[in-house]
């Protein structure tokens, strides 16, 4: 049995891809929605959450729409020049993101709520300037909440597979992600691969949320002592 | 507690008259498994089969490997209607079908097909340009369509150069839709498919039969439904002239 890693690789790259973009772009969602004190902050934390409660055939079929050479983003896109993004791999990072976003967002707001107004009133008396109050106050304070963020969209993101299906078009080394392969195997009755592939995974899964609990589980101890 | 024993009783009461409702009047329900390209046709025979014989015709849409990776773990099909002969003769091997119940139903064809007009009159040619970011093909692992047209690309000596623009459906319903939605520029798909299209749409080729092995579509009895009437009458009817007429009609040959 000859074993194809390149399935193995490419879950690794879009994961920590889509990692970082949500790291960038969750941030700023997560802080500006803990500080929200208005009625539009229930709906905007809704629609952050969509993607936890939709199936992922819902996002597909839209960014499949949407994304299609002529639907609107896809229009935007071929006018730059780009090309198309469906069954990309960019194509993919862009549905990750849209498809972990609550998973990133969630944790950090929470932690960024725990803060509470005092560390940054303390911070601004001292004169530190907003982004400095954000970087040395903020980010150290909310660390549980960034390392569960990454934790969480990695892992999600490693585990997706019905958006991937819908948009990815199964090329090998580019869309070919970690769970397709697996299903690819299974539905052919190749179980020997599919049970590498699927223990492998398994002991990931475990491996990552034990890190998970025990790592934020010390920062807790550490920080009550 | 109280509360508990009557949502029993309504439960039960429920249940035994569904139960009651689905063996009515003799009228039983057969469970067909049928590869996706057939998907149009199989439509309109169920319901014709419906109207002929009161039966009930429940069915199933997937890729070929798919139905047969399913049979072999025991999904509750009754009969399968495959888009090759290879997998039908190995569920008979196996055991899992009816020995000799096995027949031709549908020969396929093949078609390059674009949603984009006046694409193309020659389909070789423009597949030799490579003027196309993705083709989209159904897994060749899993769909005979995908196997033929991977068995085309190779006659052309493209398999090896397009490999990175190919986009592999899951069953060639997804190809389809992938080309239909604009998504992939081009597809090498059913005919059938096409044909079930207003003439005329897009850019049609149909590819030539001498290109890929024919597509010679089976369909089995499974041991599952040995012994239901309604999956009898479907298997008599699917080899009879309504459905045959059915078949033809979607660009399909017949026996």
């Amino acid at each position: 049995m000859t074993f194809d890693w390149s399935p193995v690789l490419l879950s690794l790259k879009l994961a920590t891809i889509t990692t970082l973009v949500l790291l960038i772009v969750g941030t700023p969602i997560a802080w500006r929605l803990a500080r929200l004190r208005h009625w539009i902050k229930q709906p905007l934390v809704s629609l952050v959450a969509l993607p936890l409660v939709l199936p992922p055939t819902v996002l597909g079929f839209y960014l499949l729409l949407v994304l299609a050479p002529n639907g609107f983003v896809g229009q935007i896109v071929k006018g730059m020049g780009l090309g198309t993004i469906p069954f990309t791999f960019p194509g993919l990072v862009i549905a990750s993101v849209f498809y972990s976003l609550p998973f990133a967002v969630q944790p950090l707001q929470n932690a960024f709520e725990g803060l509470g107004e005092r560390p940054l009133e303390v911070a601004s008396t001292l004169r530190a300037t907003p982004l400095d109050r954000f970087f040395t106050v903020v980010v150290p304070l909310a660390r549980p909440g960034f390392l569960t963020a990454a934790v969480l969209s990695f892992a999600h993101t490693i585990g997706e597979f019905g958006v991937v299906l819908m948009i990815g078009g199964n090329i090998p080394g580019q869309t070919k992600v970690l769970s397709v392969a697996i299903y690819d195997h299974v539905e052919t009755l190749e179980y020997d691969q599919a049970h590498v592939m699927s223990a492998g995974m398994l002991v990931f899964a475990f491996t990552v949320l034990l890190v998970l609990y025990a790592v934020n589980g010390r920062i807790a101890v550490a920080e009550k002592s | 507690m109280r509360m508990l024993t009557r949502f029993a009783k309504l439960a039960v009461v429920g249940l035994t008259t569904a139960m009651a409702c689905a063996s009515a009047a003799g009228a039983g329900e057969v469970s067909v498994a049928v590869a996706a390209n057939f998907t149009d046709a199989m439509r309109d025979i169920a319901r014709a089969f419906e109207t002929a014989t009161g039966h009930k015709a429940v069915v199933s849409f997937a890729s070929t490997g798919k139905i047969y990776a399913q049979i072999q773990n025991g999904a509750p099909f009754e009969v399968f209607l495959a888009a090759d002969a290879a997998r039908p003769q190995k569920a008979e091997a196996e055991g899992l079908a009816v020995p000799g119940s096995r027949f031709t139903y549908a020969k396929g064809k093949l078609a390059l097909w674009s949603a984009t007009e006046n694409l193309f009159s020659d389909g070789e040619d423009y597949l030799k340009t490579g003027a196309f970011s993705h083709a989209a093909i159904a897994n060749p692992k899993t769909a005979p369509y995908g196997f033929a047209a991977r068995q085309v690309l190779e006659r052309l000596g493209l398999w090896d150069t397009l490999s990175d623009r190919l986009v592999r459906g899951d069953t060639i319903a997804q190809a389809f839709q992938f080309v239909a939605s604009g998504n992939a520029d081009v597809g090498l798909l059913a005919l059938s498919q096409v044909l079930a299209l207003p003439a005329g749409t897009g850019s049609n080729w149909e590819i030539p039969e001498t290109y890929y092995e024919p597509i010679v579509q089976e369909a089995v009895l499974l041991k599952k439904g040995e012994t239901n009437p309604a999956a009898l009458a479907f298997i008599d009817f699917l080899k009879g002239g309504t459905a045959r007429n059915i078949t033809t009609g979607y660009g399909y040959a017949v026996e």
